[in-house]
């Protein structure tokens, strides 16, 4: 039962893709447009809002891991390897880990809760029947928008976890911070932020896949759409890490 | 006179503006299922244009789900649905979409979107379907929210709203495309019997300034016999009667007179075959 169930749900997912991008390319044919203050608005909330508290944990990871690789490197005395250690795996991988998790956490439980409350209340349904498709409406803007606000995201995340690297590194390895931030994107390569900026796509498509299908599916009015919020970052984050991997295993073969 | 204080009767506004010959809604053999328990049982139902048509009945006797599915919003196991002539098993989802925009509904729940406001609401339709400028748009949903005495709570949010007020926000919502169908779901349940009855006023307003066809969905007696031109009564599915407003007061049927006499069904239930329904090992609903 719990199996079927989880394939009828990423069926739906997909489904949910599918009409996202079918109603992009012909909405405009139905009377069904996307507007585009409605993609804007999803950059801004999805996207923007979540700037500060993205670029703080970015910055305080890039300590972290300055500190821990450090340590780590002096036992072969090559702690010079830190600043490349850092540059290649905060853009590589923890960049866009960080950063679709905090976007799971407020985004993906936010379009959960959304849609959750409007299948409860009805506003669904008074959709359907004005002849607005739900997924057109409800689904498509905030997948357009996290499309584009999370490779925007994780851009500003590189450069802050790599400057927290930096506050950290720079005692030890006697350069000063400009230095030390030229030399790091001196060694990165386009691969390696392309691989950041893919992987951070495929996370924002998740996120608000899983949202939209977990509040479609609400029942049971309030109790049901909170459910709704938690299953969504608790399935979103777990997606998100399985995604990782996979796409670390074929992005760095 | 704004449309509230307009009085009406039953015979003010006879049936003079209902095209006979014409329908509008026509349901035919229509059955549905709700898993495996049976909703409607074969329910045929047409609708004149200009007339206003009440459906009633008890709980659970398959009036909501009769409106769900003449809305198109889910697929019936068999029998026939065509509104405006169009039949909703046959139809393309382009025309479909074109149809909706000649449909307007208005939610007993109100179903407004609670992060808008309510000039918001009203003009969502307009927005979302249309192509007219900002400028006209604000003033047509203002327009509509006059009509329903509305005017100037535009900026309001609908958790700032009466019960009344949500109905009537909800109706200006749902005529904000000026459709030729309009189905109310329960329009005056859970409100005073002064603002039901203004409820019951606008919806004949609406009938005579607009030429509307509408289909209403109630269980209060003073509002259906107020506002219907005909009434059909649903009983476990299947369709009772139907008929005039006095015809169905002079119906000699007893499921109607229960109806009418608010008289429960269970009044003679006997007290042995309660209990053994009770305590059967596969108790499901009666």
């Amino acid at each position: 039962m719990w199996a079927y169930q989880a394939i009828e749900r990423i069926g739906y997912a997909m489904r949910l893709f599918w009409d996202s991008f079918y109603w992009l390319f012909v909405g405009r044919k139905y009377k069904q447009k996307v507007r585009l203050r409605q993609v804007v608005e999803q950059i801004r909330v999805n996207g923007f809002d979540a700037l500060p508290i993205v670029m703080a944990l970015a910055f305080v990871v890039g300590m972290m891991l300055s500190i821990q690789l450090l340590y780590a490197l002096s036992d072969f005395g090559a702690q010079s390897q830190v600043l490349l250690a850092i540059a290649k795996s905060v853009t590589r991988e923890f960049s866009p880990l960080i950063t679709g998790i905090i976007v799971a956490g407020r985004s993906g439980a936010a379009i959960a809760a959304r849609i959750g409350s409007q299948v409860v209340s009805q506003e669904i349904d008074a959709l359907k029947v004005i002849g607005v498709v739900p997924v057109r409406y409800l689904v498509l803007p905030p997948l357009l928008g996290l499309i584009i606000s999370m490779p925007l995201l994780v851009i500003s995340a590189d450069v802050l976890a790599i400057f927290g690297g930096a506050i950290f590194s720079v005692h030890d390895l006697d350069i000063s911070i400009s230095a030390y931030m030229l030399e790091s994107f001196n060694v990165l390569v386009i691969g390696d932020v392309m691989q950041g900026l893919v992987k951070s796509v495929v996370f924002g498509i998740i996120i608000v896949l899983v949202g939209a299908t977990t509040g479609f599916h609400v029942t049971g009015g309030a109790e049901g759409v909170g459910k709704a919020t938690t299953t969504a970052v608790v399935v979103s984050i777990s997606f998100i890490v399985l995604a990782d991997m996979i796409a670390s295993y074929f992005l760095t073969k | 006179m704004s449309t509230t204080e307009t009085k009406h009767t039953s015979k003010q506004q006879p049936r003079s503006q209902i095209n006979e010959h014409e329908n509008v809604i026509e349901v035919k053999g229509l059955v549905t299922h709700y898993g495996q328990r049976k909703i409607l049982d074969g329910v045929d139902f047409e609708v004149k244009k200009g007339e206003i048509r009440v459906v009633m009945g008890g709980s659970g006797s398959g009036k909501s789900t009769l409106l769900w599915y003449m809305l198109g919003l889910y697929q019936p196991t068999a029998g026939e649905i065509k509104l405006l002539g169009k039949d909703l098993q046959k139809i393309s989802f382009n025309d479909h979409l074109n149809l909706k925009q000649d449909i307007g509904v208005s939610f007993q729940s109100g179903a407004l979107f609670s992060s808008m406001s309510v000039g918001d609401n009203v003009a969502l339709p307009l927005r979302e379907l249309t192509d007219l400028d900002e400028n006209t748009i604000r003033i047509i949903s203002r327009m509509k929210l006059e009509v329903v005495n509305l005017g100037g709570f535009h900026k309001l949010m609908p958790a700032q709203l009466s019960g009344g007020m949500i109905k009537r926000a909800a109706l200006a919502r749902s005529i904000v495309m000026d459709p030729k169908l309009l189905f109310f779901d329960e329009p005056s349940a859970g409100l005073d019997p002064v603002v039901a009855s203004e409820i019951d006023d606008l919806i004949l307003s609406l009938r005579d300034t607009m030429g509307m066809s509408m289909v209403v969905v109630t269980h209060e007696l003073d509002s259906a016999f107020k506002i219907a031109d005909r009434i059909t009564v649903l009983d476990n599915g299947k369709n009772l009667i139907t008929g005039t407003v006095e015809e169905i007061k002079r119906s000699t049927n007893k499921r109607v007179m229960d109806l009418l006499q608010r008289r429960s069904r269970h009044d003679k239930l006997n007290p042995t075959e309660y209990l053994r329904r009770l305590t059967q090992e596969n108790y499901t609903l009666s």
